[in-house]
């Protein structure tokens, strides 16, 4: 088994001991997954939004890394009590800067938690039958890059059932 | 730079820790290092190539060390020891250096399909300079699938590689039948095995066995690292890869580093002192630790096998629902440290590929973890690590988005 140093400052060890808001939220207007158990990533995301699209609660469970962890912790905190189209604006850029940078192998682990905030929204929206005039129509950064991971994780996974089917 | 003193410092409140990640470095015994000690400040610190006494002390001292190493593995004589600064480069050189020697014989190379990442990537090289590597299958425990030898050794084939224990899942590979079957279907072809994690552990005898060559690791028997063996029987040829000053060593240019290899020397006599107690010791603790996870915490499955047909200090388990590189970190803020074969502890962005190469999931790879018990554990240490590993899963489960 090769590793690679991981150098977690101590916001990311902090929020992996105590993340905040989280745990599974019953009433949840919206929920969003990203990243799938094969990734050995996966995000779930719960909001509840107000009438007025105000993000009253946001909650989060976390398969993954301490970055995965940490990430959606600070993602969460950074929504909370902003409208749709502000958390809309929070990128994974943004997460990675307030968690204090990220080790670079560790990028993915941050984008996925972004990728999950924006499907909640995009469900969100999709639910209402509404299209606000500031979500875009194509997939952003955050999204693409959740969509493929969980795509290569699919491939991995059917050369791997593949593989087996070849041995038996 | 900083973050990392705040990683250890956020360890300062731990009573009581336990190493169990031999697989990838580990303590080195004072005992060890006492040994190595006097080479370094007062005798036969100088170049064995040279002609005066520190010298020519030197050179008696790395004879003595081959002697040893060359009579704990059967080898027959000092010659056939090569010092290398590695399991890593031992295995390199297997590789590489041994297909370069005996291109005349042909452009075909077997491996198993769970080698360690030096005989893989290793074999990568070869293929991308046009030699064929063909891999030889394992079944679930990790054995590998003796009928795929004579399938895949021809008259092309010049080198066969299959370790002697999975360092990973512990397997004890069947390597004297698959010598016998791959010479059998082809005389001229030569046998590799990397015994690393059977050195010092199994019984190793390169002739009983057959085998034409043999890696063996300091790092993996508490020596110092840095320094390893290839075992090449006599009337073997392996490209040297690396050129140099000429000295002592067929396969390590430049100066021999005397204390290392005292050190490794050192290491390997404390290994076969008392074997048969240190081993009965090592399994006990082993067996205490596989049955106390896997009793102890649900939706676990070991990897590899049980009982004899696994190496005496090896555990691999996979933990479901429970991500291996957040449970490294979670054990090791509670002073237990192992390592992972998930896809976050590693470079690459897969996880362990001899776990998938047994048939485990990618979420089995992903969940799993790897210790190693030595002579030194004790079963307090065994018994902490029971008690702080259920904890650790039961948190990283609560936090799981898949229950």
């Amino acid at each position: 088994m090769s590793r690679v140093p991981l150098p977690y400052n101590p916001k990311i060890l902090e929020l992996f001991r105590n993340p905040k808001n989280l745990g599974k939220m019953k009433d949840a207007t919206v929920t969003a997954l990203a990243g799938s158990p094969a990734c050995g990533d996966m995000i779930a995301l719960y909001l509840k939004v107000s009438d007025d699209e105000v993000i009253e609660k946001v909650m989060f469970e976390s398969y993954g890394c301490a970055a995965n962890i940490a990430t959606a912790s600070i993602t969460t905190e950074l929504v909370k009590g902003k409208t749709m189209e502000k958390a809309w604006k929070v990128t994974w850029k943004v997460v990675a800067d307030e968690v204090g940078g990220l080790p670079k192998i560790k990028y993915h682990c941050g984008i996925l938690s972004v990728g999950a905030l924006r499907r909640a929204i995009r469900e969100f929206y999709k639910m209402k039958a509404k299209k606000p005039s500031w979500l875009p129509e194509t997939l952003t950064l955050e999204e693409k890059h959740a969509l493929e991971e969980e795509e290569l994780a699919k491939v991995l996974s059917r050369k791997l059932k593949l593989a087996k089917s070849v041995k038996k | 730079m900083e973050s990392v003193k705040d990683l250890i410092k956020a360890h300062e409140s731990i009573k009581k820790e336990v190493y169990l990640d031999i697989e990838n470095s580990s303590f080195v015994p004072k005992e060890v290092v006492n040994a190595m000690v006097p080479y370094f400040i007062e005798k036969a610190y100088g170049n064995p190539t040279i002609t005066h006494k520190p010298g020519w002390m030197a050179y008696e001292t790395i004879m003595q060390a081959s002697d040893k190493i060359a009579n704990f593995i059967g080898a027959s004589s000092v010659e056939e020891i090569n010092f290398t600064p590695s399991e890593t480069v031992s295995n390199n050189l297997a590789i590489i250096g041994t297909a370069l020697a005996n291109k005349d014989k042909g452009n075909k190379i077997v491996v198993s399909e769970i080698e360690p990442l030096s005989i893989v990537f290793a074999s990568e090289i070869l293929e991308k300079y046009g030699f064929k590597v063909s891999k030889i299958p394992v079944d679930t425990e990790g054995f590998v699938d003796l009928e795929k030898i004579p399938e895949n050794v021809d008259e092309e084939t010049v080198l066969v590689s299959i370790m002697r224990v999975n360092n990973e899942i512990g397997t004890i590979e069947p390597i004297k039948q698959a010598v016998e079957l791959a010479k059998e279907k082809n005389p001229n072809v030569l046998f590799h095995s990397d015994a690393s994690d059977a050195y010092g552990k199994i019984d190793l005898d390169v002739q009983n066995l057959g085998v034409d060559m043999v890696t063996l690791s300091s790092n993996k028997i508490l020596g110092p690292r840095g320094v390893g063996v290839l075992y090449v029987k006599e009337g073997v040829k392996v490209e040297k890869l690396l050129e140099g000053q000429i000295g002592t060593q067929r396969l390590w240019p430049g100066v021999e580093n005397t204390p290392l290899i005292m050190g490794f020397a050192k290491a390997s006599e404390l290994a076969f002192r008392n074997f048969d107690d240190n081993i009965s010791h090592m399994k006990e603790l082993r067996d205490k630790l596989i049955s106390g996870i896997l009793g102890e915490v649900s939706d676990t499955v070991l990897n590899g096998p049980s009982g004899d047909d696994r190496a005496p200090d090896n555990v691999n388990i996979s933990i479901l629902r429970c991500e291996g590189e957040a449970l490294t970190i979670e054990l090791s803020l509670n002073g237990v440290y192992v390592s992972s074969g998930s896809a976050c502890t590693r470079l690459l962005l897969q996880p362990s590929h001899v776990l998938t190469k047994i048939g485990r999931e990618f979420e089995e790879a992903h969940g799993s973890i790897l210790m190693k018990v030595t002579r030194y554990h004790k079963q307090n240490d065994i018994e902490h690590v029971l008690k702080v590993i259920p904890k650790a899963v039961k948190r990283l489960r609560e936090i799981s988005s898949i229950k």
